[in-house]
């Protein structure tokens, strides 16, 4: 299997996002750019609503996280509640 | 000629306020909320004593009996700060707005039985009395408070009261007419069903102790008072009798209601958490309004459910019971 990564912004918005997604992907690695952070992960990587949430205090809709996306691979697996990435389908 | 595009990375020497890094251990980003409140507190270096109160400082931890050894403990799960606490009812507004503007709109007041309007306009309009009194209490609280997690949200708690005052008029006049809201004042004032919680509101206003007073008003009047009203009397009865219009233009009062409930329970728990002195006075606080709080709403329920009044509170009562026994602050029924 291969690696999938998630850009995004390096922003106020963001912070919560990637401390969700750290937090639910053990393994994970966060790699720091200008204005961006990128988290790579070993075949699969989940961003679940629940944790973001849980973050902030305040509800959350994913679709949010698509203002701040830079740039993203593997395949989608998206609802209301959790967003992932991998290369199976 | 060749041009090569490099980027730097510039890191910053610190990454927050050092008074922020000493309160979320150690020097890591914050986010805005920390930074908003953590060590926002005035505490030393103060000038004279204010000259109405000479045994206090201006900012001081003894008004209240609750001592804690660390006031930013108080905080917010909401992670309420000016900026997401404006944009948060901003957005509400514009859903209650859209409300009002749907039940004018297609004359959904004209079709409301005319029992279930009365209702409505008997019960909820001199309740804009209890939510100023309520803007009153917890601006005291922000006054008098100590810790500005603490202060920063009991603000914002008080200008939730007064738009919810402001909604319950423009509901009165959406219903029915200036006139009308006038009467309620007058029942507020005089009618006998209202004078307990008249009572009832008007000693919670001169209560010195501010946690005190945040147990009383925010968790105890109205952890009983919303999930009746707005809960039982309009979510429920009044939209069984085809009253669902009153119940969308009281719809933010519902979810700031449950939302709020959070901050309030965060704050009860921090404070019986810290010690069993706390637990204790917090316990007897409970204890001691919610007597009074059930006494002076049950006219009320009564004016608002007739003969099923009683079954009605008694599920509220468990409900609230049930919250007070998870924070643990509910004692030996003396």
């Amino acid at each position: 299997m291969s690696n999938v990564f998630i850009a995004l912004q390096n922003n106020e918005e963001t912070r919560p996002i990637i401390e969700a997604i750290l937090a639910d992907n053990p393994g994970s690695a966060r790699s720091d750019a200008p204005g961006m952070v990128r988290v790579d992960a070993a075949d699969r990587l989940v961003i679940r609503r629940e944790t973001i949430e849980a973050q902030t205090g305040q509800p959350f809709d994913l679709q949010y996280l698509h203002v701040n996306l830079i740039s993203l691979t593997g395949y989608i697996d998206e609802d209301d509640d959790q967003l992932t990435l991998s290369w199976s389908h | 000629m060749t041009v090569e595009l490099k980027t730097v990375a510039i890191t910053p020497l610190r990454h927050t306020f050092t008074h922020v890094a000493a309160l979320i251990g150690g020097d890591k980003p914050a986010s805005r909320y920390q930074e908003a409140v953590l060590g926002a507190q005035p505490d030393t270096n103060f000038h004279y004593r204010p000259t109405w109160d000479p045994d206090h400082e201006l900012f001081d931890r003894k008004r209240t009996a609750i001592v804690m050894r660390e006031w930013n403990a108080f905080k917010d799960p909401r992670q309420l700060y000016y900026g997401t606490w404006t944009m948060g009812r901003a957005r509400q507004q514009d859903a209650m707005e859209s409300n009002f503007e749907f039940v004018e709109d297609r004359g959904l007041v004209a079709r409301l039985p005319h029992e279930v309007a009365e209702r409505a306009l008997d019960v909820l309009l001199p309740l804009r009395h209890a939510a100023w009194a309520a803007n009153m209490n917890n601006s005291a609280i922000c006054a008098y408070g100590y810790g500005a997690p603490f202060t920063s949200a009991a603000m914002f708690h008080a200008m939730d009261h007064l738009g919810i005052a402001q909604y319950l008029t423009r509901l009165g006049l959406t219903l029915s007419d200036p006139a009308r809201v006038a009467a309620a004042k007058q029942a507020w004032l005089a009618a006998p069903a209202w004078q307990p919680l008249r009572r009832l509101t008007e000693d919670t206003l001169v209560v010195s102790d501010w946690f005190e007073l945040f147990v009383a008003q925010d968790f105890v009047i109205d952890g009983l008072l919303y999930p009746l009203v707005y809960g039982v009397v309009v979510d429920d009865v009044l939209a069984a009798k085809g009253g669902t219009a009153i119940a969308m233009l009281t719809a933010f009062m519902t979810e700031w209601h449950a939302d709020s409930a959070k901050w309030v329970d965060a704050q009860v728990k921090v404070a019986a958490t810290e010690s069993d002195a706390n637990r204790a006075l917090i316990a007897g606080w409970v204890r001691a309004w919610r007597g009074r709080a059930l006494e002076a709403l049950a006219p009320v329920a009564k004016l608002a459910l007739d003969d099923e009044a009683p079954g009605y509170v008694a599920g509220v009562i468990e409900a609230f019971d049930a919250r007070c026994a998870k924070l643990g602050v509910i004692g030996p029924v003396a």
